[in-house]
């Protein structure tokens, strides 16, 4: 007998359909520190991006006065060179933004690699890779950056190269919990026993179920990745021919901006370096928590139950 | 004598997250003796599980509720947190789904059951510990075993030190969510054989909600059969298998392959009916096999159909010719 | 032992190593040894259903997946259809996984659910490069239809989370036979599915059994393999200790266990109360296995020569094919 028929309208679960656009749209839709942070970062690229077409001034042009006060013309005010600070900070959270995701970027495929073969393939390699994870874990990544960029010479490409080879590992061990958890479930039991080899498996079954936690793992990252670039930047080993947020609070800090009594040119990129990092946070931290197994609902709360008046019998009962 | 608990018309709502509301126990009334064992029958989503959670006010605060329960004659549910509280764990008691499994691993099972008898007030110290040691004893556990941590116990041993959990306040309920649903066979047959026995001996009031329809034809002298939230028939264990009132019973009962019955166990065809929207007519009308043109439109009421036995069914209104 | 025989297990040992750790190691403590399947025989023929039974830590499920080369034995042989793979490595393997599949219990992780229904039963098609598209199109059309989900179309584009649990269960069944296998494992088909949705799926797997499928299924539930299979098989902490036609198991037990098993499940039947032997404790666990018959600490009568001699599977019983291990049985 035809189930269908007997079956009117299929069930709709209890378990809500992911939609095809994915967990981080959702977040950002629904969650409301991940909308906020969102919109932060979406101003900032898009500001940053749209830099070289809409700084209101040129980045090298002096237009006023050695730390020149805010007015209405330069309403971040003028830094050290004369230099608009809004055109500085536009072109600055460029670099910053740069080297954010691209370092991020190569932490995630470092970190996503190691993730998935200690999780897939357990045993030796498992226990091979997770020994280096510690390792790099260990290592103090500031210190570290230091070192080597000091060592290295100071350029863009290497310090998204360092950054990105000292994040990977909070990645790693992410990714790898899933993917064992992942590897236990039946579908991917029932296709080994159907004779699939790894590969197969890995990207029909396995990635699709650690891409949430990938993505909510790198946006994490990249929030880290900005911060250790303003680190380095700050600290004079960032590229000198190159002006990220980072340059240009250390230039104010070197030239005097504090004495000076320019505010102007220290706080307003320092504010742009942590709603960079906040608004990352917020997002990554909001995709977290929306993959976390969702707890059963505590049936001793606090507040408990709702009582109302009895209205009508049985399933009439209003 | 009016009984020891008595449901009258629990209904229980829950706010779904996307608006709209799901009823998910309506209008459920039983009534338990002291010593009686009640079986409380239904599948997934029959809203059992609801209804005892329900008349202990241990629901999520996206519930609402409205009926009474009725304790020794008095309505516990109608103050809401603050008149049910004093009774819960004191008057009645639960062993919940999974408990067995929900034992803290750090603190030893003694230590577990002392916190419960010193919350309420009942002992502490040497007192308390002495209880303990019986209370144990009373479920089957050496006394000395209490200072064990709970992985170190086999599941049947956990489900009988989550019982003496629950009968640390001496109630006069035990509510068993089930109970056995995890354990294998043997060890099954040994809670049961607990239950019985602590029945008995303490002349407790028992609650018994499954699944299982033989674990309540085997251990409870009535039972309530509730199908889309509602009880369709209840009466003695005996009469529900061997004269069944409504289809569902039946097909219930038919469904369930027996050790030594004749022929093959028959699915019965169909889904439960969605619970968030207001249905014309009998629930179980799209999947029973003795519908007639009443039941799309006319909801059955639960009615008595011989002393001591109700069911919602339009059929025991029907005369014995077309029946 | 079956004649058509599609499957014929002789012997088989499964050990698992329980971790030491450093400190074990070092002190140089002797390897513990978790003996899941301590020496199993017995055989699936074509069109016929054996359910493995037992409580759990018997080893029925590591001997289902031992038997599918998910699991490797220590010691024993394992037949496919006359040919032995007990050591055959994964490439002679792959070809043979076709005519071997298995089900699993939870239907709700049974089923990536990513994957639409069309996909998943699809996916043995891909892995094993059967036919062109509209091959494989009609084949799972095929499968569907005859798990009873029709009309197929209707099914092709859900998601598992569309589907009910019997509906989810359905469509791993219709995955597993889309190759056409020979032999069916089941572990625990229907446990996790409504009372009253398992007699559907079990009747499925029973006309898959008429239409020439050997089942083995792995069930904790007497009474369904009472009411469903051909031949029962009785484990206990690694052994068979009691095998034959489900109906003599049943109605006319050899062994101590099957015994006292038989009569602690519940009946339907409120007036049939039958006196449960319930045995006292719970099994050991298969690390320290007794001495002499491994059930004789909780037989309830066991005499003395039990704690010496382990009994072999021997006849016993009026029906042909019946077998059971103990010295007092028949």
């Amino acid at each position: 007998m035809s189930l269908l028929l007997q079956e009117p309208g299929l069930l709709a679960g209890d378990r809500p359909a992911r939609s095809r656009t994915g967990l981080l749209w959702d977040v950002i839709k629904n969650q409301p520190s991940a909308t906020i942070g969102a919109v932060i970062l979406g101003i900032f690229i898009v500001l940053a991006v749209l830099a070289p077409v809409i700084a209101p001034y040129g980045l090298h042009e002096q237009v006023g006065p050695v730390y020149g006060d805010p007015s209405w013309a330069h309403p971040l005010g003028l830094d050290d060179g004369g230099i608009d600070m809004v055109t500085l900070l536009m072109w600055g959270a460029r670099i910053s933004l740069v080297v954010g995701f691209a370092a991020t970027f190569v932490s995630m495929v470092i970190g996503g690699t190691v993730g998935l073969a200690s999780g897939y393939f357990g045993g030796r390699t498992d226990t091979v890779l997770m020994r280096i994870t510690d390792y790099f874990l260990a290592i103090p990544d500031v210190p570290l950056m230091i070192v080597v960029a000091a060592i290295w010479g100071p350029s863009l490409f290497h310090i998204i190269v360092v950054i990105g080879v000292l994040l990977w590992t909070g990645t790693a061990r992410v990714v790898r919990a899933q993917v064992m958890s992942v590897r236990e479930r039946a579908y991917v039991k029932r296709a080994r026993s159907l004779g699939a080899g790894n590969l197969r498996i890995i990207l029909r079954h396995v990635l699709p179920q650690i891409a949430p936690i990938l993505i909510a793992s790198t946006v994490l990252t990249i929030a880290v990745a900005i911060f250790d670039e303003t680190a380095l930047a700050f600290l004079g080993l960032g590229d000198p021919s190159r002006i990220s947020l980072g340059k240009v609070i250390e230039n104010a800090f070197q030239r005097t901006a504090i004495s000076s009594g320019a505010w102007w040119a220290i706080v307003p990129p320092g504010a742009a370096v942590a709603l960079l990092i906040l608004s990352c946070s917020m997002i990554g931290r909001a995709m977290e928590d929306a993959l976390n197994p969702r707890l059963r609902v505590s049936h001793l709360s606090a507040k408990g139950f709702r009582l109302r008046p009895l209205v009508g019998r049985g399933r009439d009962a209003v | 004598m009016s009984s020891l608990l008595e449901v009258e018309e629990l209904n229980v709502w829950f706010d779904l997250p996307r608006g709209g509301t799901l009823h998910a126990v309506q209008g459920v009334s039983l009534t338990l003796d002291r010593g009686e064992r009640l079986g409380l029958v239904g599948e997934s989503g029959s809203g059992k599980s609801t209804t005892v959670l329900g008349l202990l006010g241990l629901l999520p605060p996206t519930a609402t509720l409205s009926g009474r329960v009725l304790l020794n004659g008095v309505d516990i549910l109608a103050g809401g947190e603050e008149t049910v509280r004093p009774h819960r764990w004191v008057d009645l008691a639960i062993v919940f789904q999974g408990a067995m499994n929900a034992l803290n691993p750090v603190q030893t099972v003694s230590s577990q059951i002392v916190e419960a008898l010193e919350l309420h007030g009942l002992a502490t110290g040497r007192q308390a510990k002495a209880r303990v040691g019986e209370l144990l004893e009373s479920v089957g556990i050496p006394r000395d075993r209490g200072d064990r941590f709970p992985h170190e116990f086999s599941g049947g041993m956990r489900q009988r030190a989550a019982i003496a959990m629950a009968l640390a306040c001496n109630p006069s309920v035990l509510v068993a969510d089930e109970p056995t649903t995890a354990l294998d066979v043997m060890v099954q047959a040994q809670i049961l054989e607990l239950l019985d026995a602590l029945c008995r001996d303490f002349g407790l009031a028992l609650l018994l909600v499954t699944h299982d329809l033989p674990v309540v034809a085997q251990l409870c002298d009535r039972a309530g059969v509730m199908y889309a939230g509602e009880i369709v028939e209840q009466g003695p264990v005996e009469e529900l298998f061997h004269d069944p009132r409504h289809p569902y019973t039946r097909l219930l009962f038919a469904a369930t392959p027996d050790l030594y019955g004749e022929g093959v166990p028959v699915s019965i065809p169909g889904t439960p009916p969605r619970l968030d929207r207001t249905l014309a007519g009998c629930p179980f009308q799209t999947r029973c096999d003795r519908s007639f043109s009443r039941c799309k439109d006319e909801r059955p009421l639960l009615r008595e159909v011989a002393a001591g036995r109700s069911a919602a069914c339009h059929l025991n209104d029907v005369p014995a010719e077309v029946a | 032992m079956s004649s058509n025989g599609l499957l014929a297990v002789e012997d088989l040992v499964v050990h698992y190593a329980v971790p030491r750790g450093l400190v074990g190691t070092v002190a140089r403590r002797p390897q513990k040894l978790v003996r899941a399947v301590d020496g199993v025989s017995f055989s699936v023929g074509r069109g016929e259903l054996l359910a493995l039974v037992g409580e759990s830590g018997c080893g029925k499920t590591t001997t289902a997946q031992t038997v599918l080369r998910l699991l490797d034995p220590v010691a024993g042989r394992i037949s496919f259809d006359g040919e032995d793979i007990t050591t055959l490595p994964n490439s002679a393997l792959r070809p043979l996984r076709r005519r071997m599949q298995i089900i699993y219990q939870d239907p709700y992780e049974s089923l990536d659910p990513r994957l639409t229904v069309k996909s998943t039963v699809e996916e043995p098609l891909l892995i094993h490069r059967s036919g062109s598209k509209r091959e494989r199109a009609e084949l799972v059309r095929d499968a569907l239809a005859r798990v009873e989900l029709t009309p197929p179309d209707l099914f092709l584009e859900r998601f598992p989370h569309e589907l009910s649990g019997g509906q989810r269960q359905r469509v791993a069944i219709a995955a597993s036979i889309v190759l056409g296998p020979d032999l069916l494992v089941a572990d625990e088909p229907v446990s996790m599915l409504d009372v009253s949705v398992r007699a559907g799926v079990l009747r499925l797997l029973d006309s898959l059994r008429e239409a020439g499928l050997g089942i083995l299924m792995i069930t904790h539930d007497l009474s369904t393999a009472a009411r469903f299979a051909d031949r029962i098989a009785v484990m206990y902490l690694g052994r068979i200790v009691e095998e034959g036609p489900a109906e003599a198991v049943v109605r006319d037990p050899q062994h101590p266990y099957t015994k006292a098993l038989l009569s602690v499940v519940p009946r339907r039947d409120p007036r049939e109360r039958s006196r449960a032997q319930i045995l006292t404790g719970e099994a050991p666990d298969a690390i320290r296995i007794p001495r002499g018959c491994r059930f004789h600490p909780r037989c309830p009568v066991a005499i003395a020569d039990c704690r010496e001699v382990d009994p072999a599977l021997e006849r016993h019983g009026a029906a042909p094919g019946h077998r059971a291990a103990c010295i007092l049985a028949g």
